[in-house]
């Protein structure tokens, strides 16, 4: 058999997540909105997954979904092999610890009220994560050194508004890693800092999926961003709540398959002025981005690929799969007929 | 072809300003000076905090009470050649000089256009300000939707909330060339923006810029926007532009360590597996800065000099461009070096 690295897993090969056939709709106005759409993916242990797609595409609640904070409407996740509904009492709220997400405006998330030492206490407290007040206070000065806010003995006592915006972050990546997560989804996490805290932000997290063998889902609309971070890793692009193209995140940037993906990396500026004055983008036939009750039939993407085949693209719904010739899963016709 | 180096817009000279704040006097921009040209794209890079916004409300004369222009001169030239201060204009001169002379977008106005009124009222409130009739106000706009690629006719009746984000700002960007601005100022008009959106209004721009030919303030924390779009690049640190240049110059043999230490934090898409470098810890307070170069804190080239001495500014090639530190042979010698 061809090993297919698309959805195969990293070295310790077990998929911690899966999602197998999720879709989910919100009800607004009385309109039913389908916002996931057969979304099948495997998420490994100690991996690193970037979501990646425009507004709206469905990152966010994917990544609610791996995280256990949203029900999708159909369909089956799996945590190690179990399906979740199958997961009662003490497991049940072990599970929910052992997935966290951290959010992508940290001040929305830190109680303005509370001191560090405070918000890193009470999730310590209540899961009973340590025992007595001298372990409390050992572990929660451990938490802040693990994410570089030192010296812990500064921090314990500080706000969130006397936090710079990379410091806050960190906060709440240390708020997370309390109840000793196994996956952590990362939303947006870096997106409100500068460039040079960005990076710090990422060596961070980077060196934390080492030292603690954490799996990480970052999700970002920024491409340079996903690659620079998941370069071990994979990439999953979506588009209209569904997964259009993932494989390994050298192989989906260097040889984008899909339209879609191919489009987007066209059209990235790069910090390199030769380089991006010469970069070749591709025109889309449209620039307007389809509304979720109006989801275009066959391939979402059609009204807007410049590839667009009439009579195949319009008439058939592409799954994602193996491709000919490609290294990575992809969702495109065309692609799949191996015309592309 | 429409850069003209031989014609300068705006002069800005030692401009400084301050907020009044409860700790102290914020040093929010502190003695900035550089020429605008005709037809020039000028990019603001630099971290959060360093006076990008803060120099620009001071362009436009629309700084909030607290703030004071404690120095220098900004001087505009018109078309026909005069020239004047323009922190001498009194209130009325400055409504004549914004729209007509300079207008901006900002990236929060994409979401702060008044839901209750169609495009086509904006249009008409902006031209009648500066005594243009509708017809003529309808004409001129209708053209600039075309140019920057948006069914024109149907985006005039619209209302903002029928309109989608990207093509909002491009309805901005239009309206901001209706009187025929020699420039334009734009704030992170392409942060928060998908990408696919960011390519058509970085398309657009440079369209309308080669068709019409006005100038452009571009602030960006984004450096390869500024790459793909700027002719000349600043790079501002705590209040002050600490180096300047033509585009090829900042990127490819950046004199401020800042500067690169800027590149190197930011990733590349086409770069293959890279370490990047971070920048260690934050820009410094604004109310008490630190003495000789305010980045020496953070710099990895840093010498002793450093920690006591500003750097002077160093022009290179005849003054195209300029930088201010200690330690440019250096830097310069571990710059990409590229074109
Ligand atoms: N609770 C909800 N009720 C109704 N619609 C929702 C709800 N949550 C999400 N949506 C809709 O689902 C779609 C996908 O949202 P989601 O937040 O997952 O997107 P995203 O890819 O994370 O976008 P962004 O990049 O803007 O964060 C959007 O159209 C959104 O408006
Ligand atoms: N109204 C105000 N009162 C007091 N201080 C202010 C005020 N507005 C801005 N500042 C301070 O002035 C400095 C420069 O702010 P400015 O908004 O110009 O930065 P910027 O480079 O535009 O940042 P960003 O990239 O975050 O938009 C900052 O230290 C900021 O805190
Ligand atoms: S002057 Fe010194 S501290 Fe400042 S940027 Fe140059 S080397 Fe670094
Ligand atoms: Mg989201
Ligand atoms: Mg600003």
């Amino acid at each position: 058999m061809v090993t297919d690295g698309s959805q195969t897993m990293t070295k310790t090969g077990q998929p911690l997540v899966q999602m197998e056939g999720i879709y989910r709709s919100f009800v607004k106005d009385r309109q039913v909105i389908p916002v996931l759409q057969d979304i099948n993916l495997e998420v490994g242990e100690n991996e690193i997954l970037c979501l990646v797609g425009e507004s709206g595409c469905g990152k966010t609640t994917t990544g609610k979904i791996i995280a256990g904070l949203l029900e999708p409407s159909r369909g089956v996740m799996r945590v190690a092999d179990r399906a979740i509904g199958d997961y009662r009492g003490r497991e049940k709220a072990l599970l929910r610890r052992q997935l966290q997400i951290v959010h992508q405006d940290p001040f929305a998330s830190l109680n303005p009220a509370h001191t560090i030492g405070d918000i890193l206490s009470f999730p310590l407290k209540r899961h009973r994560m340590t025992e007595g007040g001298a372990a409390l206070k050992r572990r929660i000065w451990e938490l802040l050194t693990m994410v570089d806010l030192t010296p812990p003995g500064d921090m314990v006592n500080k706000y969130p508004h006397q936090l710079s915006g990379g410091q806050r972050q960190r906060v709440s990546i240390a708020r997370a890693l309390t109840v000793q997560p196994r996956l952590i989804v990362a939303d947006e996490a870096v997106s409100m800092v500068d460039v040079s805290i960005r990076i710090t932000l990422l060596k961070m997290l980077l060196r934390l999926r080492q030292e603690l063998g954490l799996t990480i889902v970052f999700i970002t609309h920024d491409l340079a961003l996903a690659k620079y971070f998941a370069w071990e890793g994979r990439i999953a692009v979506m588009y209209l709540g569904r997964i259009v193209e993932i494989g390994r995140t050298p192989d989906v940037i260097a040889h984008p398959a899909h339209p879609y993906t191919r489009a987007l990396l066209a059209a990235v500026p790069e910090a390199d002025p030769e380089l991006t004055r010469h970069k070749q983008t591709i025109a889309l036939r449209s620039d307007d981005i389809p509304r979720l009750t109006d989801i275009p039939p066959g391939c979402a993407f059609h009204p807007r690929c410049p590839f667009f085949a009439a009579g195949t693209c319009d008439a058939h719904t592409p799954h994602l799969k193996a491709a000919p010739g490609w290294d990575q899963q992809v969702a495109c016709l065309l692609v799949q007929q191996g015309a592309l | 072809m429409s850069l003209d180096m031989n014609k300068v817009v705006l002069s800005v000279r030692d401009v400084s300003v301050s907020y009044l704040a409860r700790r102290g006097r914020v040093r929010a921009v502190s003695q900035v000076s550089f020429d605008l040209h005709a037809g020039e794209t000028l990019a603001l890079i630099g971290e959060s905090g360093c006076g990008k916004s803060t120099l620009n409300l001071a362009l436009i004369r629309q700084l909030p009470k607290n703030a004071s222009i404690d120095s220098g001169s900004i001087a505009y030239t018109y078309r026909d050649g005069r020239t004047v201060n323009l922190l001498d204009f009194d209130k009325t001169a400055m409504r004549r000089y914004l729209w007509s002379e300079c207008s901006m977008v900002f990236q929060g106005a994409l979401n702060s256009l008044n839901p209750v009124l169609r495009v086509s009222d904006l249009v008409y409130e902006t031209a009648a300000a500066h005594g243009i009739g509708r017809l003529e106000a309808q004409t001129r706009a209708l053209k600039l939707f075309e140019q920057v690629r948006l069914d024109a006719k149907r985006v005039f009746n619209s209302y903002p909330h029928e309109m989608s984000g990207g093509m909002r700002q491009r309805v901005l960007l239009a309206l901001s060339l209706l009187l025929r601005p020699q420039i334009v100022i734009m704030d992170e008009p392409t942060t928060a923006v998908d990408i696919l959106t960011q390519r058509s209004i970085l398309d657009v721009l440079k369209q309308l810029r080669a068709e019409l030919n006005f100038s452009v303030i571009f602030i960006s924390h984004d450096l390869a926007v500024a790459a793909e779009i700027a002719d000349t690049v600043a790079t501002m640190y705590a209040g002050e532009i600490v180096e300047i240049g033509p585009v090829n110059d900042v990127f490819y043999r950046s004199r401020h360590a800042y500067t690169l230490s800027l590149l190197n934090a930011a990733p590349r898409l086409s770069a293959g597996a890279e370490t990047l470098e971070s920048i260690p810890g934050s820009p410094p307070d604004l109310i008490e800065p630190p003495p000789g170069c305010k980045f020496h804190e953070r710099c990895a080239y840093a010498q002793p000099i450093c920690r006591t001495t500003p750097p002077p500014m160093v022009a290179y090639n005849n003054g195209a461009g300029r930088a201010a530190c200690h330690e440019t042979a250096r830097v310069l010698a571990d710059a990409r070096h590229k074109a």
